[in-house]
């Protein structure tokens, strides 16, 4: 049994490096996915992840499959999406959601065309689907600086953050937090995918994101007990995502992201406000 | 064109000074060159029918909204509570009663500073005083109607504020609420704090609110309760219109402009 669990974390370099990347992956897009749940963002997350693609792409195109210019085209990239969408929503009468859809497709097309005007179908494929049992000390710098800024940036705008979610007239009334909070948020979610893009690529990145957090609503009920747990899933798919792939050759990324799946699936079906405990009849009560 | 009401709108003593405001939405106001002053300590019920403007006039004190001409003015260091009619609070929010009432510290504890002891005391009070006891770590969601509304009654009086600004708070919620919640009014009267409620109970304003504000797009009246509603003055708000009119002559007043286009077109011709 240790052998199977504990064997290839000790023996292989490439496995220790991908559990580090992947643990402080967990660490901080888990809680990021917290709140882009709780602002009903979740498929903003799922379009932001399109979206650094032609920022990554136009890196890859002039350097090669290099991080750093990778990460800085696919932060710029982002960083426009977000900030247009946030723009056009903030400003004029369209909601987030139908900006934020229409800046990520340009963004998605470009990135595509791109691509395939260079390169071959196998780097296509590394950017969308990233190599965790490949990250080299850039990428490892690069997750911890951003699992480092993203926990730093949690700690002190936690209270603007919530209360924007909360009641963000209320916050308005208040502060004028509310309109950078909002921002910084996006930030933090452009970075986090950016740092996950390597490990999992553009594509899955926001899974790690998604899917624990989204598991972790049908169990508790507060803030800070879910991002706790969000990251307690976040770890554990990882971990188990990793024994899978290399037991069963899976490529690294989507075993990740299938074990959070799985998790996923488990809590909606078995969690304390989840499809069963919620429609089984309730015949015990209190008197009131 | 002008409204001028009994209290001078010049009144250098005012915690609140309408000075010609007027406020909208696109370029049609809500409130038309609106000049008035509340004194600290009052406690005033705005009335009107639905439309004359009573939430956009709300707003606008609080800053929410900006004037499209004329100011509204509060003195340096006067804080503010605002409760909105249609809160965009998400009751799905995985937060508990105790959470949504501590926000009302924000005034004092802001981004980062550290709920004291003190000010969990203070939250605790508040919903000791609205009836709430027992209530605190119930989630949100959980909540009555009456109940919601008790607990961000609680969030005001968390807050603390020189000046409360309460929109139609009485909204769908029982006869027992109201009384309660009216108590806590009249206890931050009797504290020197100013109030202003929007309300459309009648009896209740005749009943608790010693001054009034008639409402209809313009100031119809403003003064002591029994002075302002009044049949006659009720039957005049009654006649404003508040059809939207897309075609709405523009407005000079004093030959200052608001809108955006100038306005070429006599007044009297244009509707």
């Amino acid at each position: 049994m240790a052998d199977l669990l504990l064997a290839p974390f000790v023996e292989f370099a490439f496995m220790q490096r991908a559990l580090l990347g992947a643990l402080l992956l967990s660490l901080s897009a888990c809680p990021v996915g917290v709140f882009l749940m709780l602002r009903r963002m979740s498929l903003t997350g799922d379009a932001m992840s399109h979206a650094i693609l032609p920022g990554a792409a136009a890196g890859f195109l002039l350097y090669g499959l290099e991080i750093v210019p990778m990460t800085i085209g696919g932060l710029i990239a982002g960083a426009l999406v977000a900030v247009g969408a946030g723009a056009v929503a903030r400003l004029t009468v369209q909601k987030e959601d139908a900006s934020m859809a229409a800046f990520y497709l340009i963004s998605l097309a470009i990135g595509v065309v791109m691509v395939s005007l260079r390169g071959s179908s196998v780097d296509l494929m590394h950017v969308l689907f990233g190599t965790v049992l490949a990250l080299n000390d850039a990428a490892l710098v690069l997750i911890a600086l951003v699992a480092g800024v993203t926990l730093a940036m949690l700690a002190v705008f936690w209270r603007a953050l919530v209360a924007e979610c909360l009641d963000p007239l209320f916050l308005r009334s208040v502060s004028r937090l509310g309109t950078p909070a909002h921002f910084i948020f996006l930030g933090l979610v452009v970075i986090n995918l950016v740092a996950g893009f390597q490990a999992l690529g553009t594509l899955l990145s926001v899974g790690l994101m998604v899917l624990p957090a989204a598991a972790a609503r049908f169990w508790v009920n507060d803030v800070m007990g879910m991002s706790a747990l969000a990251v307690a899933i976040g770890i554990v798919s990882s971990v188990s995502g990793l024994l899978l792939s290399y037991h069963a050759s899976l490529p690294s990324g989507p075993a990740i992201i299938l074990s959070a799946g799985v998790v996923y699936i488990l809590s909606v079906l078995l969690g304390r406000r989840g499809v069963i405990a919620t429609n089984l009849p309730r015949r015990k009560h209190r008197t009131a | 064109m002008h409204d001028h009401c009994d209290i001078s709108p010049t009144a250098t003593d005012a915690v609140i000074r309408m000075a010609d405001l007027t406020v909208g939405y696109g370029s049609h106001p809500a409130i038309h060159h609106m000049n008035c002053a509340l004194q600290p300590g009052s406690l005033t019920a705005i009335v009107g029918p639905n439309g004359s403007g009573k939430s956009t006039l709300i707003k606008s004190i609080t800053g929410l909204l900006k004037p499209m001409s004329g100011r509204c003015l509060r003195p340096k260091g006067v804080s503010l509570a605002y409760l909105p009619q249609q809160s965009e609070l998400d009751r799905s929010f995985p937060a508990r009663v105790i959470d949504l009432v501590s926000l009302g510290l924000w005034p004092r504890r802001g981004l980062l500073g550290r709920h004291t002891a003190q000010d969990k005391a203070a939250v605790a009070g508040a919903l000791e005083a609205v009836g709430l006891a027992g209530f605190e770590k119930r989630p949100i969601d959980s909540l009555s109607g009456g109940q919601l509304q008790r607990a961000l009654f609680a969030r005001v009086l968390v807050q603390d504020a020189d000046v409360i600004l309460l929109d139609e708070p009485f909204n769908a919620v029982d006869a027992k609420t109201i009384g309660d919640l009216l108590a806590l009014i009249a206890r931050w009267h009797a504290e020197g704090r100013t109030v202003v409620t929007v309300a459309h109970d009648l009896d209740l304003v005749r009943a608790h609110f010693p001054q009034a504000m008639l409402l209809a797009r313009r100031l119809i009246a403003f003064g002591p309760t029994a002075q302002v509603v009044t049949p006659e003055n009720m039957r005049r708000a009654r006649q404003f219109q508040e059809a939207w009119d897309e075609s709405a002559p523009w407005c000079s007043a004093d030959g200052k402009l608001h809108g955006h286009a100038p306005a070429l077109v006599p007044a009297d011709k244009a509707a």
